[in-house]
């Protein structure tokens, strides 16, 4: 087995400075400390990559075209993107010997590695990260409705690691801005992941989360919401029934569910539905022909799901599809069996049927 | 041969292998015993559905008479696992139907079941017996109904923690007059309410029934009813605990459970109203099972229950038991093995409960057979992790989900590598670990020296680098499921261990940094793997092959790509990215 601890000194330390920074220049900044590059999956090619993170960037990719042959690398072909800067120093040297990941197999792939996977795996999570890059790009971020990340600078990653549009913002080039595009659905989980912590405004309802966290089933979840409502009733009767309810839009590829007991208002549930499927606006936006590195603003989107494009609908207990917002809260969630946005062409005649019912139930 | 048993004496000698891992070093031996083997192979436990296919099962092992088979990955359960992934059931029950007549038990786990399914059982095997669906979704209460009318020899329906979508509450009284084989029932997980007098007839006229639990709408007090048609119970879950106080409905009760001797698990309890409690003090020193994960009620009325019981060996309950109530518990429950602790508020911003690390410890220092923990708390220490693993070396199972994912030490500020260092150090059978809180690629370095026993790990916002995956997969010698969510591992580690894939069930990693570039490297070169790529953005090639993917699910399988694969999962293989159906 190769060689565990090689390396972890030179990582951890590395890791730890990466912590303490948040901003990109002190990836130089931290060959200054004298880090040795260290071989840690014990392969040997690795030295003929310069470890100096430093050094010019033609140079490393005359190196890395050297070993192209016998060398593992994962991106476009032919692309040495200028981004490939310092901050990936620890992971972009050691070069992954094809032949050692894939003994039989001969070595034939081409492809360059791009450097964007070493920037998102070499800094993430820094703790103190998130909370100071939060706290700085707090004013930033918000303002475009808490779910789409602002590229002002904020190097930090607030528990998100994966998208590395936010170490790049600075930078700009074609990919990241993808990536950038791509951002909200991270943002918005990690908008909400700092609800817990530091942040005291923005976010709408206590209950905005990241998903999936903390890690409990849904039968509990619904069985808990269920009986903490139960305490606060009269009649103290135990009314179960599935407080999640799925979510499906037209187009989409995924469902999505939402405990409907976590919003108390249709303006919450509203907001909360926006975020979740705005992404997935965004990706028609930019087939469209906007492109995907612009950024909506809140009120643009709003547009979109309050506007002409999409409307809220809900299959109630009886299965006719009515919009929401017509019946008050508690109606509502009493007879909502799942939630459809549909496009607001699809949805004309449903509101005559509600006004139909309610006036049915009175 | 000269020199072999006859065949008989070889399959009665088999008959006595009841693991699956006798019974396939045994098919190794040589071809005779491959054969005889096979034919013999009663009970089949498949843990990834996509593992292996129907067709290959019922070749090679043609009298099955129990299946049983496990779908979605464990990260489901948390909604991470988008609706319509797979796991369906149905060409399995299809295949079985013809092949297996005589099949009795069927297990699911989180698959997707449907009512035809159900009706195909219940149509197709004339012995069916034994129904348990933990976890499943994608029938109703239609499906039970057939199920319940038309297997004469029903005697386990367990319906688990399913999603079922409940119609009504009539299905129960499809159960035929002339049926008494019942032994187990649990239908905890249904919303409607059942025709009462149904469910008294069906108790009352099956003698064997050990297991009954029920669902929330069944009330407190026809509770007694039902006992006392079943005295003979061993499991009860009970339906919601609350009723007007009243001094007869407690006196039946309370009667009722004293003539139950047997009883030795209680669940349900949901809406306690603590003044019933006392009603089963009669049966507390027998209990060696107690589910309170639902009882919302104080610390002092846990405590006088649960004190109670000193022959506990499980328990699942609410923090409001508080580290004070842990510590009683400590203290009368010395049989503890298992010990679940539930948030009663997760998504509050503030702790509602005064439940800490401190509680923990208590039990670890009070409880010596204590091996199994699941816990839920807002905050820890390397000191209390240390200390717990100093005091259960022998802890098997140790599940710590600290609500914020990257607290640190809340004395030292440090991240808690160490405390989890030591639990991996000292517990040296430790098979399942999951980890919350700040960790760095130190805590993996720990993991992968220390945890070989260990099975099953999940992880979540930890470690800074690749270099964390990697000393996890180059150093966890029986790791068969890894589950990773919002870690900063991307391409390296996962290629450079892409053999190791090979010897474990499976790998999920989501919101990491795999690039779909590496995904699809992986899935070219490594063939008896599937990999899988889950992104809602739409086809991972309209994205540059640096793009990280949303979700990545990797196992081994023999059963080639997957071919009832939605609109949002890819599999890399030879044709890479297109392989889209």
């Amino acid at each position: 087995m190769s060689p565990p601890l090689l390396g972890v000194e030179g990582q951890s330390q590395c890791n730890v400075s990466f912590m303490a920074s948040s901003a990109s220049e002190d990836y130089i900044s931290q060959n200054g400390l004298g880090l040795k590059e260290r071989n840690y999956l014990g392969l040997s090619d690795c030295s003929s990559v310069d470890s100096s993170a430093v050094s010019s960037v033609a140079e490393e990719n005359k190196n890395n075209l050297n070993l192209k042959a016998t060398e593992l690398r994962l991106g476009l072909p032919g692309s040495q993107s200028p981004e490939r800067e310092s901050d990936f120093s620890l992971l972009s040297s050691v070069k992954l010997d094809e032949k050692q990941l894939f003994p039989l197999v001969p070595s034939k792939d081409g492809i360059c590695s791009l450097p964007q996977k070493n920037i998102v795996s070499g800094n993430k999570r820094g703790f103190a990260d998130t909370v100071d890059g939060f706290s700085e790009s707090k004013a930033t971020m918000f303002t475009e409705g808490n779910w789409i990340f602002n590229a002002a600078g904020s190097g930090s990653d607030s528990g998100q690691p994966k998208l590395s549009g936010n170490v790049l913002s600075n930078r700009s080039s074609g990919t990241q801005s993808d990536i950038k595009a791509e951002a909200p659905v991270k943002a918005t989980q990690k908008c909400d992941n700092k609800t817990n912590g530091s942040n005291t405004n923005s976010a709408p309802a206590a209950k905005a989360q990241v998903v999936g966290w903390p890690p409990i089933r849904s039968f509990r979840k619904n069985t808990l919401s269920t009986t903490s409502k139960n305490n606060e009733e009269v009649d103290g009767k135990p009314g179960p029934g599935a407080l999640f309810v799925k979510v499906s839009m037209d187009g989409a590829p995924y469902l999505r569910k939402v405990d409907l007991r976590t919003y108390s208002t249709y303006q919450e549930l509203s907001s909360a539905l926006e975020k979740m499927f705005s992404c997935f606006i965004i990706g028609q936006c930019g087939s469209q022909g906007a492109p995907g590195r612009e950024m909506l603003s809140e009120s643009k989107l709003k547009d979109l799901l309050h506007g002409s494009e999409y409307v809220l609908t809900y299959e109630d207990k009886d299965g006719d599809w009515m919009l929401v917002g017509d019946v008050p809260w508690g109606m509502f969630i009493a007879s909502c069996k799942r939630l459809k946005i549909m496009k607001g062409s699809d949805a004309i005649g449903l509101a005559p049927r509600a006004v139909e019912k309610s006036k049915n139930r009175n | 041969m000269a020199y072999s048993f006859p065949e008989e004496v070889l399959e009665h000698v088999f008959s006595f292998l009841s693991s699956d891992k006798d019974r396939n070093a045994v098919s190794l031996v040589c071809k005779s015993w491959y054969e005889i083997e096979r034919w013999s192979r009663r009970r089949i436990f498949i843990g990834n559905c996509y593992a292996v296919s129907p067709e290959i099962m019922i070749r090679r092992f043609p009298e099955v008479r129990a299946v049983e088979i496990k779908g979605k990955p464990h990260f489901a359960d948390f909604n991470l696992v988008p609706e319509g992934w797979g796991a369906y059931v149905r060409p399995w029950i299809r295949a079985m139907s013809a092949a297996y007549p005589f099949l009795e038990e069927i297990k699911l786990k989180r698959m997707v079941v449907t009512d035809e399914c159900l009706e195909l059982i219940a149509r197709s095997f004339k012995n069916f017996e034994v129904l348990v669906l933990s976890s499943c979704d994608g029938f109703t209460t239609a499906g039970l109904a057939s199920i319940a009318a038309n297997c004469r020899n029903l005697r386990e329906l367990d319906l688990g923690e399913s999603e079922v979508e409940d119609l009504s509450g009539h299905w129960l009284s499809h159960f035929p007059d002339n049926c008494t084989s019942l032994v187990s029932l649990n239908m905890s997980c249904l919303g409607s309410e059942v025709s009462f007098s149904a469910l008294e007839r069906l108790v009352a006229r099956c003698p064997n029934l050990r297991t009954l639990r029920l669902n929330r709408a069944v009330p407190l007090e026809k509770l007694s009813n039902l006992l006392h048609h079943a005295p003979q119970l061993v499991e009860l879950g009970t339906g919601a605990y609350s009723a007007e106080i009243r001094s007869d409905i407690f006196s039946s009760l309370a009667e009722a459970f004293s003539v139950c001797k047997q009883l030795k698990g209680l669940s349900g309890l949901w809406d306690v109203v603590p003044a019933y409690l006392p009603a089963v003090y009669s049966v507390c020193s027998g209990i060696t099972s107690l589910n309170l994960s639902y009882a919302t009620i104080q610390s002092p009325d846990l405590v006088k229950l649960v004190s109670q019981c000193q022959n506990l060996q499980r328990l699942w309950v609410l923090d409001y038991i508080e580290d004070t109530g842990l510590e009683a518990l400590a203290a009368s429950c010395k049989d503890l093995e298992e010990l679940r602790v539930f948030p009663s508020d997760p998504f509050g911003a503030e702790p509602n409960v005064s439940l800490t690390e401190q509680g923990l410890v208590s039990v670890s220092e009070g409880c010596p057979r204590l091996q199994s923990v699941l816990y839920f708390c807002r905050q820890m220490s390397n000191a209390a992790l240390i200390t717990i693993a100093r005091n259960r070396p022998k802890m098997i199972r140790f599940r710590l989900c600290i609500i914020d994912p990257q607290a640190p030490d809340h004395l030292t500020h440090e991240p808690l590598d160490t405390g989890f260092g030591a639990i991996v150090e000292n517990c040296k059978e430790l098979r399942r670990l999951s980890m919350t809180g700040l960790l760095t690629d130190r805590v993996f370095e720990y993991i992968g020296t220390h945890a070989k026993k260990l099975e099953m790990l999940s992880i979540a916002f930890a470690g800074n680098s690749d270099l964390g995956l990697h000393h996890v997969l180059s150093g966890c010698e029986s790791l068969r499921k890894l589950e990773i969510r919002d870690c900063p591992f991307g391409d390296e580690a996962l290629l450079a261990n892409a053999a190791k894939l090979e010897t474990m069930r499976s790998l999920w990693m989501s919101s990491c940094s795999v690039t779909f570039g590496a995904c699809k490297l992986l899935g070219r070169r490594m063939p008896s793997l599937n990999v899988e790529v889950m992104d809602e953005r739409g086809p991972p090639d309209s994205r540059p092959e640096s793009c990280p993917v949303e979700k990545l699910y990797v196992y081994r399988t023999v059963a080639g790509r997957r071919v009832d694969m939605t609109g949002f999962v890819w599999t890399m293989d030879e044709d890479a990215a297109t392989a889209r159906l």
